[in-house]
Order: C-alpha cells, then structure tokens, then sequence
C-alpha cells in the first residue's frame, strides 16, 4: 500500500494540470457527453488523461476501461486527490447511478456498449424516475412502453430529468404491464434521447438555475435490447439505483469538507466579527458549533460504516441514514452561512455582493432540493422505520 | 484511529453485556433504591466486576493491571447503562485508576493500587463546588504549613463520596491547582439522595491536615493531570449513556410494535415512525463519535479532547431524547414508577449534567476548534 500511495501521488503530481487543482466553480464541472464545452482545455486533457488510466471510475473493471482498483486503493486515490486538491475529472448520473447498475444487471453486450463511454465522458445520461403524478409514489409511474417486435413504443411524461436538455441518453422506468400490482410491471429501458419522439423542456427553479426540465416521451421507438434486466422486474433495478443516488447525495456533505470549501466558522468570523480568537457573538457560535459537531459525528459515521464494510461486514442499518442525515445537514450548512453572512447573504445579482456571497445564496436555494430528489426526507425515515426499526405498514 | 471492535475489544463487549443482564437488571437498582441501601451499589458486584480486571484497564501491568485501555473500558461502561447499573466504575475504575497510575508515586501505587484493583477500595474525585461542572473553578484551599498542608473548603456532587475510602481532592495552593489523597472519613460528608438512584455526596473539609505525601502528581500543577483524566471520564461516560440511550431506544421500539391503539400496532403511524427513525439515527452517531473518542486517547491523539467533547455532546443530547422520548412514548405507563422506562429519563438529567453539559462541552469544542 506505501508503494501504490507513492505512485499515485507521482502520477497525479505529474498528469493533474495546475489549473485543475484550483477550487472549481459550479459551471466548470464536467459531466461529459455530446454537448459538452470546456472553459478551459486543462479540463479535457484532466478528464482525458484521467479516463484513459481508469480512474474517473476507479473500481470498474478495467476490461470495460474502469480503474480494477480495490476499495483500498480507491480510498487512497481520494485521499491523494483531496490532498493535492485535484478536481473530480468528471461527474454525472453514468458513472454515479447507471454504470454500477450495469455491471450488476446488465448484459455482457450493454457493459460493453454504454459503459466505455460512460466513464471516458463520451456520452451523457439523466434520470428519467419521476413523473407529476408519481413522486414519492414513484411506483404509480404511468409512462407506458409497449413491445412491438422488435421495439418498445414509449409514451409518456417525466419530470425532474436533472440535466435532461444536456443529455445523450436517459435510463427511464416504464410500464409494461398495467395489469400488475404496480410495483411489478415496470421495466428499466434505456432510451437514446437522438430520437425526435424525446423532447427535454428546461424548468427555471427558485434558485434561478434550470438543471432540471420535464421529459416528454411521443411515440419514441427503443430496441428491444435496450431491456436492462427482465421484463416487469425493473422495480428491483429502479430500487439499487436509488441507493447509489442517495449515497452521491448523502455524500454532499463531506465534499462540502473538501480543500477548497469555506469553513463556516471562516465566514462566521468574517462576518460578524472576530473577538479573541473566537466568533465575537456567543449565540452565533454557540450555534456554528452545534452544527459542526452534527457534521462531524456525521463524518465519524461514514468513516465507520466504510471501516465496517472493509472488515467485510454486510452493508448495515447504517448506510439507510445517510442520505437522509448527509442532505438535512447540507441544508443545515446553507442555512449557517447565510445567517452568518447578515445583509451579505440576502443578495441576487449585481456589484452589490461579492461572487462568493451571491454563490452561497444560489446554493442555500439550490440546496433545497437535496431532501426531496432522489426521495424525501420523510420517505428515508419511512424506510428507516420498516426496514431497519421494523416498524409495521 | 479505527473505528471497528478489535475481537479482544468485542469480547470483553460480549462478557460484559452477558454479565450486567444476568447480575445486575433494572430491578437491582430499583431495589437498592427502595432499600434505602446505605452503600448505593452492590459490594459484593463489584467485586465480581474487579475479578474480570474491569479494574485494570487503566492501570499498568507493571501495577498489577491489563492497560487495556478506554476502548475496552468504554464497552464495560456502555453494558453497564444498558441495565443503569450502579457502581464504582466512574469512580474509581476510572477517575481513581487514572489519577494513581498517572500521577501516583511509587509508594502511592503501591499503597492504593493493589486494594483498588481487588475491588475493595473505593475513591472518589472531589472536584465540584459549584451548581456546574467548573475544573477551573476551584475555591477549596490548601496552605502549606511547613508539615504539611490544611484542607479547608466544600465540595458538591461528589460521586460514590458518601462511601469513598480515599477522597482525591482539588484545591487551590499557592499557584495553582493540587491534587491531595484524603481519607473519606476525614471530611464531613452528606450523602445527596439523587434522581436517578445514583450515588453522589457533598463533603466539606475543616481544617483537614494531611502530610506532603498525600499529594498526588505535581504541586501547583495538577490541572493538567485532571484534564487527561476529566476527558477519560467524559468519554467512558458518554459510552455508558450511549448504552442507556440505545436500551431506552430499543425497549421504545418495542413497544410501538407491541402496543396496540385504534386497532394497530401504534408503531405503524407515522408521526411516531418518523421520530423512531430519528433516534436511530442520533443514537449511531453518537455511538461513532464515542468510538471515535476512546480510540483517540487510547492512542493519544491531538485531536482527543476535541472528539470527547464531541462525544460527551452528542451523549448528553441522544440520552435525554431517548429518556424523555421513551416516556412520551410509553405514554401513560411511562408516568408510572412500576415500569422502567423512567429510569433512563432519570438518568439522562444526571448524566448530562456530569463532567460537562453540551453548553460546556460545545465551548469547549469551538475553542479547541480555533473558533
């Protein structure tokens, strides 16, 4: 292990460029696909020199292009990159929710197909879950796919696609059997959004931002192939997916604990003063305090549960709270950063504020949506209750 | 600083959860309660525990101990708030052991170490004196007087006090803070008759005179001493609450699926699910922060002080929303004193406020924090 730290370190010391070692400001992400642009070339020879050596997706096997790298060394591959500072080459919903998704339930023919692209940034996926009727019901979706030889027709109507209009492909949760008990006649298709029939409307949020659209599906032909597992047993797929997304968002918090970030304390001494060493106003601190020992035991928890499942233990109870936990405490974050900024933290746009003050207030919006997307707050707790506590129906 | 049971660790988890269940129930202290039992524990229990070398695990096996460590004591601690056992644990498995084997001389390990290990004599850290935990506030006087040192001053919430063989007492000298081994009968004691069953005693001291000898670890110097010793005991203490906290959780859980209201289950609505769910998860934090925190001092990390603080914070609020939950929860049984769940409510009001509230704990964080 000393000797695959070291190299890593060398590797990355050699091929990460400078300026991706920089904090990286929300519109220099790079989530990759047929439409992607970069503000800057170091983001693409970052992204490209990180793909070719398997390392935007570090645990894949490496005969689909992935990394081939133990938990163990992919922990140490976070911790170098995190000590250097160095960039995540590439983020998005192929390499956090489908790919392992694919390798477990996929056929030989789709890893081979969608998986090499996924993790070298080639193509671009979105969520097609939610529906306006089907939220935290998710399981009464209505998007109807009929099998017609040799394809699906699909029709129907999704909502909250993040990303959708940026996108090459969407992997959508379909009906195919409104006969069935509405758990078991949904199926997992993969849908090439090229096709004229899928039409992505962007929606504008609170925060201003639009990453969100709804999804129309008209008569959009999708090859039989493109069945991810067996018919009607696409609710089990739709189910392990969600925990990899619920784990990405659960993680928010403890990438809010990355080189770059502002430490709340920081701001809070910025802002309204510094007396002693210590936040001049004694409820603010009090209250800064209260919140990062919540996100440190938050922290100490993951670790534990990482140290757990290396010793081999079974994915516990644990893992259940960490969406629910990760998500009220980044709220939580935003929340303590806009009362410690004062009159600094109310601002939209303009010369008025400072980039940061106005990127702390998009962000407290933005960071609305992390307990409802990928399952609300409450819908966590209700799983909590049942599957954990064993709480009755 | 690993986070996991080692299986020497695990074990003594194991054997510690067996015996407590087996010994020493919820019943056993209700009736040392109802007793009016002069002692507040079971001697004869504790010298069982002492035969398992709970004892020892902070003293040197030079001494005649295991050096086990805080994370093996912190299981012993943790069974023992599953069943609200009463027992010199706090006070002398812990405060006495690591105040002797750190700063005891030899003459003085050799004097108390032997009698404390065999589970026969007991201490007590004489360190409060006002209506909170304050280690810096110290009035209580020593004078040096050529021969020696008179002890004038009182102290409060002194636990295991009322029946202390040896009082190590804080008090303020020349320059400073020293520590002083007296003998119990050498203070006037009150026995205070607490909440929670527990045993706890104020004492004053006139004009006590002891010899230079019954100084323990350096004059003038000992706060540092007490600091290293006041984090062991936040920390074992915040595993005995986390212990208390997850039983009070688990017999609450229980009951939802057992008690039935409307037809069903009460434990099927909602609005208690969603508060179940929540405990759960404060209760697995807190068991990580604890972890976090005995494991740090058992390796002597910077960062020690600031996850005890961490932990002893998310025990004192866990344990009184466990406590005061459980009861809600219960519902009218809960009010009553034949059923247990009270206990745990009891208790928490009088664990948080021991070695550090939040609001002390939480300053002391942000301090060590830089903020």
């Amino acid at each position: 292990m000393p000797n695959f730290r070291a190299e890593t370190r060398a590797w990355l010391e050699e091929n990460c460029p400078p300026a991706m070692r920089t904090r990286m400001p929300e519109n220099e992400q790079v989530a990759g696909g047929k439409q992607a642009r970069y503000l800057r070339p170091e983001q693409k020879q970052w992204l490209d020199r990180m793909a070719a050596k398997g390392w935007t997706a570090p645990t894949w096997p490496t005969k689909y292009g992935g990394g081939g790298l133990s938990n163990d060394e992919a922990l140490i591959l976070e911790e170098e990159m995190q000590d250097l500072g160095c960039r995540l080459p590439l983020r998005g919903m192929g390499l956090s929710m489908l790919g392992p998704v694919l390798l477990e339930y996929g056929t030989e023919e789709q890893r081979q197909t969608h998986i090499p692209p996924i993790l070298k940034g080639k193509i671009r996926w979105c969520q097609g879950y939610s529906e306006p009727e089907a939220g935290s019901d998710l399981a009464s979706l209505r998007t109807r796919a009929v099998l017609q030889g040799e394809h699906f027709l699909v029709n129907g109507h999704k909502i909250w696609t993040s990303n959708a209009h940026h996108s090459d492909w969407i992997f959508c949760l379909v009906r195919t059997d409104p006969t069935a008990k509405k758990h078991e006649g949904i199926s997992f298709l993969l849908i090439d959004m090229d096709d004229p029939g899928v039409r992505p409307r962007p929606i504008r949020l609170i925060s201003g931002a639009s990453v969100f659209c709804e999804t129309f599906l008209e008569n959009v032909q999708v090859p039989a192939g493109n069945l991810v597992g067996p018919l009607n047993k696409g609710w089990t797929i739709a189910k392990r997916l969600l925990e990899h997304e619920r784990k990405g968002i659960g993680g928010i918090a403890s990438r809010a604990a990355t080189k770059f970030e502002v430490p709340l304390e920081t701001v809070a001494k910025q802002f309204a003063g510094e007396r002693d060493g210590q936040i001049a106003d004694p409820i603010l601190r009090d209250r800064v305090a209260a919140y990062s020992m919540d996100a440190h035991a938050f922290q100490l928890t993951r670790r534990r549960a990482a140290e757990e499942a290396e010793a081999g233990a079974p994915p516990g109870p644990l893992s259940a709270m960490f969406k629910l936990q990760g998500t009220e405490l980044n709220k939580r974050r935003y929340e303590m950063l806009l009362e410690a900024e004062g009159f600094q933290g109310l601002g939209w746009e303009g010369d008025g504020f400072t980039n940061d003050e106005l990127r702390f207030t998009r962000e407290w919006l933005r960071s609305k949506a992390n307990t409802i997307e990928g399952g609300t707050s409450e819908v966590q707790l209700n799983i909590i209750a049942k599957r954990v506590l064993g709480l009755p129906d | 600083m690993p986070l996991i049971l080692s299986d020497e660790a695990r074990m003594v988890r194991e054997t510690a959860l067996d015996f407590f269940r087996e010994r020493s129930p919820i019943t056993a202290l209700r009736k040392l309660r109802d007793d009016n039992d002069p002692v507040g524990f079971s001697r004869d229990l504790w010298r069982q525990m002492a035969e398992l070398g709970w004892t020892g695990f902070l003293v040197d096996e030079d001494d005649g101990g295991s050096a086990f460590g805080m994370t093996g004591l912190a299981q012993v601690m943790e069974a023992s708030g599953r069943t609200l056992t009463a027992s010199p644990l706090l006070s002398t498995a812990l405060l006495g052991a690591s105040l002797l084997s750190h700063g005891g001389s030899d003459d003085q390990k050799a004097e108390y170490l032997p009698p404390l290990l065999a589970g026969e004599h007991i201490f007590a850290l004489a360190l409060e004196e006002g209506t909170r935990h304050a280690p810096n506030q110290i009035a209580l006087t020593a004078q040096s007087d050529g021969s020696g040192y008179r002890l004038n001053g009182q102290k409060t919430f002194v636990l295991d006090g009322h029946i202390a063989n040896t009082l190590i007492v804080a008090a303020r000298t020349a320059n400073g803070i020293t520590l002083f081994l007296v003998p119990g009968d050498a203070a006037t004691r009150k026995r205070l008759i607490m909440v929670d069953s527990r045993n706890a005693a104020s004492i004053r001291l006139d004009n006590v005179k002891v010899s230079p000898e019954a100084v323990l670890g350096p004059v003038d110097q000992g706060a540092a001493l007490l600091d290293l010793t006041l984090d062991r005991a936040r920390a074992a203490l915040a595993a005995e609450m986390l212990g208390s906290a997850n039983e009070a959780f688990d017999r609450t859980v229980q009951y939802l699926k057992d008690r039935k209201q409307f037809g069903v289950a009460i434990g099927s609505f909602q609005a208690l699910k969603h508060r179940a769910a929540q405990m759960f998860c404060e209760v697995e934090m807190t068991r990580s922060a604890v972890l976090a925190a005995v494991s740090a001092l058992d390796q002597n990390s910077n960062d020690a002080a600031a996850l005890v603080s961490l932990a002893k914070t998310k025990a004192n609020d866990t344990l009184l929303l466990c406590g005061n939950e459980g009861v809600q929860m219960h519902g009218g049984i809960g009010m009553t004193d034949e059923h247990e769940i009270g206990f745990f409510m009891k208790r928490s009001r009088v664990a948080q406020a021991t070695f550090g509230d939040t609001a002390f704990c939480r300053d002391r964080y942000a301090r060590l924090m830089g903020y």
